[in-house]
C-alpha cells in the first residue's frame, strides 16, 4: 500500500534529552570473581564442560548449559584473533584517541576477550599480533581495570 | 497447525531523519494503509503486537504512546516485544495457533535519528564485559568482517559486490533510502570508515516502520486474493560472547532454516544482513541455490529502520506472493549484534 507521510519541516522545535540509568549491579560468583581478580591485576577464566577455558568467564557452558565453577588463572598477554579500527572515538570508550577494537585470546584461554588496543594506526595492527595488558592506575573491580592492551614490541 | 497468512503489508518511505514527525505520527499512516489494504478496522483485529525499542525512543514504555496510532479504545488485546517486528509477528502467529485469535495486526518502527545510533547500539551488550567499553556498532561489526576476511570466507571485493547489487536493486523499491551505487571498483577505491569496513559496507541510519495484517484460514482467503501463507517459521540464537563464537558462520541461521522447512526451490529470498559481509553468512546458513532472486528490495543496505528492517523482509516476500510475481519465498530477520539471533520464515502462495 502506498503511504503518504509527508509533512512540513519548517520551524521545528528541538530540545536536548539526556537519559542516564544509574545502577549498582551485583555480579554473582563468576563475574564477581573475575572483576575482583582484575583489581589484583590477575585475569581468571573458567573451565568449560569440554575442558576449554572460557575467558572472560561465563556462568554456564556455552555449548551444554551446564553450570561452571572451576576458575582458572590465565595470562596477561595474548594474541589478537580479530580487530577493527575505531577512527571516530566516542564518549566512554577506554581510549580517547583512535584505536583498535579487538578480540584477544589471552595465553591459557581458549576463547577471546573484547577490549581495545592502543596503536598508532591500523597499519600497525594485525590478526595474530601479540599484545599485553596495560593496567589502570586505580583499579576498581571492573573490566576497565584493564586500561587497554598494548602491542608487544612497543609499537604504541 | 492452523494455516496463517500475511494478507496486507505497508511500510513508510524510509529516510535518514523524519524529524518533523514523532513516532506516533510517523507510524500512523503505515498502520492505516495496512488495515485499508484489507478494508479492515482495528475492531476486526483479535490481537495486536508491536516491536520497538525504548533505547531508541529515549522514553520508557514508548510503545504505549504509539498505541494511539492504532486506536486502543475500546480496549484491545495487545502485546509488545522489545525486538524487531519479525518477532512480534512470531508472537502473533503463535497466538493464532493457540486458537485465541483468528486475525492479528503486527507493526514495528523506530526513529534512530534523535540519538547517536552506533553508540546507542552498544547498550545491547552485556553490562559487565562489553558494555563498559562502549564499542560502537560499526567497529563491532568490523570484528566479524575481519574474521571472515582472515579466514578467506569473503573478500573486500565480494563485500562491495553485495553493496552494489543491493543498492542497484533498490532502484525498483519506492520505499528505499539509499538508491543506486557506484561501480564495485569505485567502491573499493573509497577510504576505510572503520577498517575493514568502508561506508558502502554499512547500512544507512533510517527512520521508518512497517505494518502487517495476519489472518487464519478462510478469513485470510476473504481478505486477500492471494494470501501469503506462512508454511514454516522458527528463530534461534547463538551465544552472546563474540570471542567464544566462530564469527565466520551463523549456526543459528542454519538451525532456524532447518526448523522452518527451508528446502526445495524458492523464487525470492529477502535476508536481513545490515552489513555487506553478513549477507553471505545468512545465504550460506539458508543453503539456497544460485537461482534465487536475493533482496530485490535492496535489503537492509537500502533502508535499515531498526526494529522494522526484519519484519520488512517478511513483508517484501509476502508482497511478491500477493501480487503474483513469486510463488514461494523465504524471509530472514536478525536481532542483536553480529547475526546473533535469527528468524526464518517460509511463505507460499496457493490454497
Amino acid at each position: 500500500m502506498a503511504v503518504d507521510d509527508s509533512a512540513g519541516g519548517e520551524g521545528l522545535l528541538r530540545a536536548p534529552l539526556v537519559i542516564e540509568y544509574p545502577f549498582n549491579r551485583t555480579t554473582g560468583p563468576v563475574v564477581g570473581a573475575f572483576v575482583t581478580a582484575l583489581r589484583d591485576r590477575r585475569v581468571l577464566g573458567i573451565r568449560g564442560a569440554d575442558g576449554r577455558v572460557v575467558c572472560p568467564p561465563v556462568e554456564y557452558d556455552p555449548q551444554t548449559g551446564a553450570p561452571l565453577d572451576e576458575m582458572v588463572e590465565v595470562g596477561t598477554s595474548g594474541t589478537i584473533t580479530s580487530w577493527s579500527w575505531v577512527s571516530q572515538v566516542r564518549e566512554g570508550q577506554p581510549l580517547q584517541t583512535p584505536h583498535a577494537l579487538a578480540l584477544i585470546q589471552l595465553d591459557g584461554a581458549d576463547t577471546a576477550m573484547l577490549h581495545v588496543v592502543d596503536a598508532p594506526g591500523p597499519e600497525s595492527v594485525s590478526t595474530g599480533a601479540r599484545v599485553r595488558i596495560r593496567w589502570s592506575d586505580e583499579p576498581t573491580g571492573a573490566i576497565t581495570d584493564i586500561a587497554c592492551f598494548e602491542l608487544d614490541g612497543g609499537a604504541s | 497447525m492452523r494455516d496463517v497468512a500475511i494478507v496486507s503489508v505497508a511500510q513508510s518511505h524510509h529516510r535518514r531523519s523524519a524529524e518533523e514527525l514523532n513516532e506516533v505520527e510517523m507510524i500512523q499512516p503505515v498502520i492505516r494503509a495496512a488495515l485499508d489494504g484489507v478494508g479492515a478496522s482495528i475492531s476486526d483485529i483479535d490481537f495486536t503486537c508491536s516491536g520497538s525499542s525504548d533505547y531508541l525512543a529515549g522514553q520508557a514504555f514508548s510503545f504505549v504512546m504509539t498505541l494511539d496510532a492504532v486506536g486502543a479504545w475500546p480496549p484491545i488485546v495487545e502485546s509488545h516485544v522489545e525486538m524487531d517486528g519479525a518477532w512480534a509477528l512470531y508472537e502473533a502467529w503463535l497466538k493464532i495457533q493457540t486458537g485465541a485469535a483468528d486475525t492479528a495486526f503486527v507493526y514495528s518502527y523506530s526513529k534512530a535519528s534523535p540519538g547517536d545510533l552506533p553508540r546507542v547500539m552498544s547498550r545491547m551488550l552485556d553490562p559487565y564485559y562489553a558494555g563498559p567499553l562502549w564499542p560502537d556498532s560499526v567497529a563491532y561489526a568490523g570484528l566479524q568482517a575481519r574474521a571472515m576476511l582472515d579466514a578467506g570466507v569473503t573478500t573486500e571485493r565480494r563485500m562491495a559486490e553485495v553493496a552494489h547489487r543491493n543498492r542497484e536493486a533498490a532502484r525498483n523499491n519506492p520505499n528505499a533510502q539509499v538508491v543506486g551505487s557506484p561501480s564495485v571498483d569505485e567502491l573499493l577505491a573509497t577510504p576505510m570508515l572503520s577498517d575493514p569496513l568502508r561506508v558502502h559496507d554499512c547500512p544507512p541510519i533510517s527512520d521508518g516502520g512497517v505494518a502487517v495484517v495476519l489472518a487464519a484460514g478462510d478469513r485470510a482467503r476473504d481478505w486477500a486474493e492471494r494470501p501469503a501463507w506462512i508454511r514454516g517459521i522458527d528463530h534461534r540464537i547463538d551465544g552472546h560472547q563474540p570471542g567464544a563464537r566462530d564469527l565466520t558462520s551463523a549456526p543459528s541461521v542454519a538451525l532456524a532454516a532447518q526448523r522452518a522447512g527451508v528446502d526445495g526451490s524458492f523464487d525470492v529470498a529477502e535476508v536481513h544482513a545490515p552489513f555487506t559481509h553478513q549477507e553471505q553468512l545468512v545465504l550460506d546458513g539458508l543453503g539456497l541455490g544460485d537461482d534465487v532472486d536475493v533482496n530485490p528490495s535492496g535489503g537492509a543496505l537500502a533502508a535499515n529502520p531498526m526494529m522494522a528492517a526484519g519484519l520488512i523482509r517478511l513483508g517484501e516476500v509476502a508482497t511478491r506472493i500477493m501480487d503474483g510475481s513469486a510463488g514461494r519465498g523465504v524471509a530472514h530477520a536478525t536481532a542483536g549484534h553480529l547475526l546473533q539471533q535469527n528468524l526464518v520464515c517460509v511463505l507460499e502462495g496457493g490454497d
